[in-house]
């Protein structure tokens, strides 16, 4: 499942995410409900949502596959492309801009080799362009790195945590 | 400030985050009372204690609970963790540091309008949260205090932590109930409300985090104990969001009515760098801007609204001397731009033409007869939107054009941002 060129086959989905799908569609009075959650389990594991999960997800809750892609076309975290083994967000909303958000951007983009956005050559990040208010206004300039916040950051803190992850978890959080 | 809190009041205490921390300051306790109170009276205390939604809109939250239609089950509550709001972490921390006492609000609630489920919608970048709300939600299963036949009773109700992914929208009410039911988040048409007509049809109540999770010190000292905090207007406390150009960004509970923005400024340790006050945006993202004239302002419905702005979703954005505005309100637009569910044209149409017209303004590229564009393209939006993200999305630019009207025609044809060439020269 190390496969990051698009090409993960549906028959490689390890039988655990179809059991949790299975298990989440019983959690909620009506299956369709589960329709995210199952998006979420096929991304956690895949690290982003081969067009084949829109059949997957679609045989277990009842749904056409197109059904489910409209839905997950809608919400901006699912990915339908491969992404960098980790992702990373700088949120650029007020809060942190006024606290020099932009400059901890451009930083980092200099820093990973990301023109704009997208991966860093060794494929060991992304960095997403749009990002929105994450929720950490006390602690801008922040980023999310794999959805979690570090806070308060200065250039420097930024690439210590960066380098820290990419050597502690070289593989990326995804299979794990 | 020796006041009495209610959100926070038990901050510092060891293992808030565990069931067994959260018992040893009597938690769950509540949750008893309210059993044996009985579902009727729950509600009495809540009308009572005056509570206000604290997702933005202010409705009163015993009166919702009320408008529940008699004996039509199953019923729902889906409590809103979506908090998207620019500048609003407050839930956050309530879910990051007492899980449980929302919880326990969640179960209260729950167990007043006899909700078969209750769902928490936590937006998909609250990963951590999640997690945390997850492992408190195993807790209090093996408690027994959901599921089947709750604490020994005949009510059920099963407690569902669900995650979104990545839509502002979906904190809107009934974009959230469409999102939980396996769809696009956008808006329904209202009425009927969600408390008629909700998810998958059934009678269901949305509440924000932090409305619940004053639940459980409003059935143990009772509403009235509750309402005496705050002013006749604006009763009891809240939890308040302040970042930006401040020393000490953070959150920080206060009573209502009898506390002014100038005392949360102070509260914040001031404006940072020894700078000079500007602007501010009380509310989140969505509110309209105020300036140094209205720092006296009490933080109370009524005071906040005669100054042209609203305390929306209980945050405070500060923005020193040095800021630029528009370049505020550029960021502003493209957020609600970018955040558009597209299901309006007046919506999905206008925060484009507004965000493009904004970036023209703030690189200097635009003309005066500009503004009066963008007067026109928000007279188009304002009242004229499916739902009030659109509106929204007109009430921060238009709100600092009139109050910043010199700055804001400073940009036209200077090829740049004056503001900041200006800050860049003092610098
Ligand atoms: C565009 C938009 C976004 C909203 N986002 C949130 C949100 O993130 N959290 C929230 O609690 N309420 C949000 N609301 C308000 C909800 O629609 C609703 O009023 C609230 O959840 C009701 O709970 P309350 O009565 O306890 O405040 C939003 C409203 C709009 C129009």
């Amino acid at each position: 499942m190390s496969d990051r060129d698009g090409a993960v086959p549906a028959a490689d989905l390890d039988p655990a995410v179809v059991a949790r799908i299975r298990e989440l569609r019983t959690l909620y009075p009506l299956a369709r409900s589960a329709v995210l959650p199952a998006l979420w389990a096929v991304q956690d594991r895949i690290g982003y949502l081969p067009a084949w999960s829109e059949e997957v997800v679609g045989r277990e809750l009842g749904l056409l596959p197109a059904d489910v892609a409209a839905v997950a076309s809608f919400y901006s975290m699912y990915f339908g492309r491969p992404v960098g083994r980790h992702v990373i967000q700088v949120c650029q909303n007020v809060s942190c801009a006024l606290r020099g958000a932009d400059d901890l951007l451009d930083h980092l983009r200099g820093w990973l080799g990301v023109d704009g956005e997208g991966e860093s050559p060794d494929g060991a990040f992304s960095l997403e362009g749009t990002v929105e208010c994450l929720g950490a206004c006390g602690g801008g300039p922040m980023m999310q790195v794999d959805r979690y916040s570090y806070e308060s950051l200065t250039p420097e803190r930024a690439e210590a945590i960066l380098t820290e992850i990419r050597e502690t978890n070289p593989e990326g959080p995804v299979g794990g | 400030m020796a006041e009495e809190l209610v959100l926070t009041r038990h901050q510092g205490k060891p293992g808030l985050t565990t069931i067994e921390g959260y018992r040893k300051v009597g938690g769950y306790a509540a949750l008893r009372r309210a059993i044996e109170m009985g579902a009727e009276a729950v509600i009495a205390e809540v009308k009572a204690s005056g509570l206000r939604g604290r997702g933005g809109a202010a409705f009163p939250t015993g009166t919702k609970w009320g408008f529940l239609p008699q004996g039509v089950f199953p019923r729902y509550l889906a409590v809103n963790a979506d908090e998207s709001e620019p500048g609003c972490f407050k839930d956050r921390v309530l879910i990051e540091e007492y899980p449980h006492q929302l919880l326990e609000g969640v179960l209260i609630a729950a167990y007043a309008l006899q909700a078969s489920h209750a769902f928490i919608y936590i937006r998909g970048e609250y990963r951590l949260q999640r997690e945390i709300l997850e492992a408190a939600t195993r807790e209090v299963y093996a408690a027994g205090m959901a599921g089947r036949k709750i604490l020994g009773t005949d009510w059920d109700c099963e407690l569902i932590v669900h995650g979104g992914a990545g839509a502002y929208i979906c904190g809107e009410e009934t974009a959230l109930l469409d999102s939980l039911e396996g769809r696009r988040g956008q808006p329904r048409l209202k009425p009927p409300f969600p408390a008629i007509k909700g998810l998958y049809g059934q009678p269901t109540v949305v509440n924000n985090v932090e409305t619940l999770s004053n639940l459980p010190y409003i059935v143990t000292e009772g509403g009235a104990a509750y309402a005496a905090l705050g002013t006749e207007g604006s009763p009891g406390t809240r939890l308040f969001c302040v970042s930006g150009h401040v020393e000490r960004p953070g959150t920080f509970e206060v009573p209502m009515g009898r506390t002014s923005f100038r005392d949360l400024l102070g509260l914040a340790g001031g404006v940072w760098r020894g700078r000079q006050f500007k602007a501010m945006q009380p509310g989140g993202g969505s509110m309209q801007v105020l300036g140094p004239q209205h720092l006296d302002v009490p933080l109370d419905f009524k005071a906040v609204a005669d100054a042209g702005s609203a305390l929306g979703a209980g945050a405070l954005v500060v923005m020193d001397e040095t800021t630029c505005l528009v370049d505020v309100a550029t960021r502003l637009v493209d957020f609600y731009r970018h955040e558009s569910c597209g299901k309006c044209v007046p919506c999905r149409e206008g925060t484009y033409f507004e965000s493009e017209l904004m970036h023209r303004l703030e690189e200097g590229r635009a003309s005066r007869e500009e503004l009066a564009t963008l007067a026109d393209i928000c007279a188009g939006m304002d009242g004229r939107c499916f739902c009030p993200l659109g509106d929204t999305a007109t009430w921060f630019v238009m709100s600092a054009y009139r109050m910043f009207t010199q700055e804001f025609e400073d940009h036209c044809g200077a090829g740049h941002c004056p503001v900041r060439s200006r800050v860049g020269a003092a610098a």
